[in-house]
């Protein structure tokens, strides 16, 4: 039977020959990520071994990854209690995949795990943060799951009660015009499949447009297929994603690699041009508010903010360093960058771009969460408008249930950053 | 005999149903009192006590959408609210069925704030409106998990098979 890419990679994580979609499996996992809820996930690990008479013990220390980013540095000593329990835990149990708040390692997860080679194609990745949906840019069935859930993997080394999901091929033809980027195609994608599209199924990417695209890229469109309700988004591996396993995340053994069957059978197939989009915008509060830059109007901002695990990456942070080089922040804007990972970080300070967004009147903030969830740094106040390159622009996202959030490409951010209203970047700034 | 206590809209994201801002808190035992939190009528009826178990939250269609935190399942769990939704986002279900909360799917629901539903295995009768509406089953191995009380003791049955495998092997 032919079978989808991510059939093919639960058959292989069961030890079957074929499963179909609509099953129930439980496949072995390769590697298991948790943030800062693994205070929580530690929590019900604990409680699973009570009145067994068993030692609490991982599964295995080596496929578990533990990263520090949604409170970084802790705001409050809550947190800071937290974040020393878990690593005394990780301690204890010999968690070498472990990245601290530091200068030199530290960084959002969903950056931390392609930069550090843990993402291996056609393997099984699970995370406490439905944004572990980014790894299938690398090719992994790569998908979110709950804490309680997650100490289960840590006792047993599966997922149990996986339901193989039916998937939709997307197939993206055509080049990306001037200052459209890979977000304006996965925000157009979600504004025409809904917040529900793809709901328990997996978003498979196909097509020269996609072909053409870097891990980078990828990264962003897979990130936000959960805002389609996509289980997961996957790029079947090629040779971008060899290039970069090897020239970016420093992976020195053999990859193998595969695709999904020719006669696959898909739930359904959307095809778009992506020569024929302009830049997208997501307005408040639902990300399928989707709406092209030209008809969302005269708006007003109040805050910028570019980075997050969608587009904190270099190519983001390059693109928005280009149009505010030698231009300033609008008065009465605040604009905040939070790079992906302090990898990025200083590659974007050799590169200059920090400096040409400090000099603009930028903010760079250390890479984390940062302001995406309203958890920490750069809430809004009262009726103030945020235009971000994050994810999510849900009621309160940001802190404040009485403020608004767009979501952007960072040139439709950099560009904006300049006017203070919404602008197109193919027009530019003042 | 359940009342419904709470009428929502489609796409009810967990940022809603527990605030990002309150993440810091994790344990089940004290989530509850930030459930809602936005809505402060509501979180404060809640906290007051005057939600009486097995109130019924009615929801659309993609209750849950977003954010992965489990926060938002134990929030609703620790005031054992029971949520009718038209469906649920993916992992909103799965933290809801792992941690015990009651969850019907019933995708033609139609109640308002103040109605009488009784919650039957098959189908949902509305005894105000005197309409009844289809319960989607949920699929086999989710039931397992329910049966068993919940994923931590599934897990732990299952934890302990295999070291009693791993022994007599």
């Amino acid at each position: 039977m032919a079978m989808t890419m991510v059939e093919k990679i639960l058959a292989r994580a069961t030890g079957r020959k074929e499963v179909k979609a609509g099953e129930v499996v439980e496949p072995a996992v390769s590697l298991a990520m948790s943030h800062e809820n693994a205070a929580l996930v530690i929590n019900q690990f604990l409680e699973i071994y009570q009145g067994t008479g068993l030692k609490p013990k991982v599964w295995d220390p080596d496929k578990i990854a533990i990263i520090f980013d949604h409170r970084v540095p802790a705001e409050s000593s809550k947190t800071a209690t937290n974040q020393k329990k878990i690593r005394e835990f990780v301690a204890a149990q010999k968690i070498k995949k472990f990245h601290d708040i530091r200068g030199d390692e530290g960084g959002i997860c969903h950056q931390i795990l392609p930069e550090s080679g843990y993402v291996r194609p056609g393997t099984v990745v699970v995370g406490t943060d439905s944004h572990t949906t980014s790894h299938g840019a690398l090719g992994a069935f790569s998908f979110g799951i709950g804490a309680t859930e997650m100490a289960s993997v840590w006792a047993l080394g599966r997922a149990l009660n996986v339901e193989v999901p039916k998937t939709i091929k997307v197939v993206a033809t055509g080049r990306f015009g001037r200052y459209v980027l890979p977000k304006d195609f996965i925000l157009y994608l979600i504004g025409k499949i809904t917040a529900e599209g793809a709901n328990f199924k997996v978003l498979e990417y196909h097509g020269p447009a996609v072909e053409r695209m870097s891990t980078s890229g990828r990264l962003t469109v897979c990130n936000m297929s959960v805002e389609a309700g996509a289980t997961s988004g996957i790029v079947p591996p090629d040779k971008e994603t060899l290039r970069y396993l090897k020239e970016e995340a420093g992976v020195k053994d053999k990859v193998e690699v595969f695709g999904p069957d020719p006669e696959a059978e898909y739930d359904q197939v959307v095809e778009i041009d992506v020569s024929e989009l302009e830049p997208m915008v997501a307005c408040p509060h639902t990300v399928d508010n989707v709406k092209p830059v030209s008809k969302v109007g005269k708006v007003k901002v109040d805050q910028i903010v570019i980075g997050s695990c969608t587009n904190g990456r270099l190519d983001d942070l390059a693109v928005a360093a280009k149009i505010l080089k030698g231009k300033k922040v609008a008065r009465g804007v605040r604009m905040l960058v939070f790079p992906a990972s302090f990898r990025i970080y200083q590659q974007a300070l050799k590169l200059g771009y920090i400096a040409d967004l400090v000099k603009a009147g930028a903010v760079v903030m250390n890479p984390g969460c940062g302001c995406c969830l309203g958890v920490h740094q750069g809430a809004l106040g009262d009726g103030e408008v945020a235009l971000s390159t994050t994810n999510r622009n849900f009621k309160g996202r940001m802190g404040n249930p009485k403020a608004e959030v767009y979501l952007c490409s960072p040139a439709v951010a950099a560009a904006s950053a300049i006017t203070g209203f919404i602008t197109d970047p193919r027009k530019g700034g003042k | 005999m359940a009342k419904v206590v709470l009428k929502l809209g489609d796409d009810i994201s967990t940022d809603i149903i527990y605030p990002g801002r309150f993440m810091a808190t994790v344990l089940p035992s004290e989530t509850p009192q930030y459930a809602f939190a936005d809505f402060p009528e509501f979180n404060a009826r809640l906290k007051r006590g005057e939600i009486p178990p097995g109130s019924v939250v009615v929801a659309g269609k993609n209750f849950g959408c977003g954010s992965s935190r489990e926060q938002a399942a134990s929030t609703l769990k620790g005031h054992e609210l029971v949520i009718v939704a038209k469906n649920f986002a993916r992992i909103f279900l799965q933290n809801a069925i792992n941690l015990g909360l009651k969850v019907v799917v019933c995708p033609e629901i139609e109640a308002e704030e103040g109605d009488e539903l009784e919650i039957l295995p098959d189908k949902i009768i509305n005894r105000t409106s005197g309409k009844e509406f289809r319960v989607e089953a949920l699929p086999a191995a989710r039931q397992a998990i329910i049966d068993a009380g919940g994923l931590i003791p599934y897990t732990r049955q299952r934890l302990l098979q295999k070291a009693a495998s791993r022994k007599k092997g």
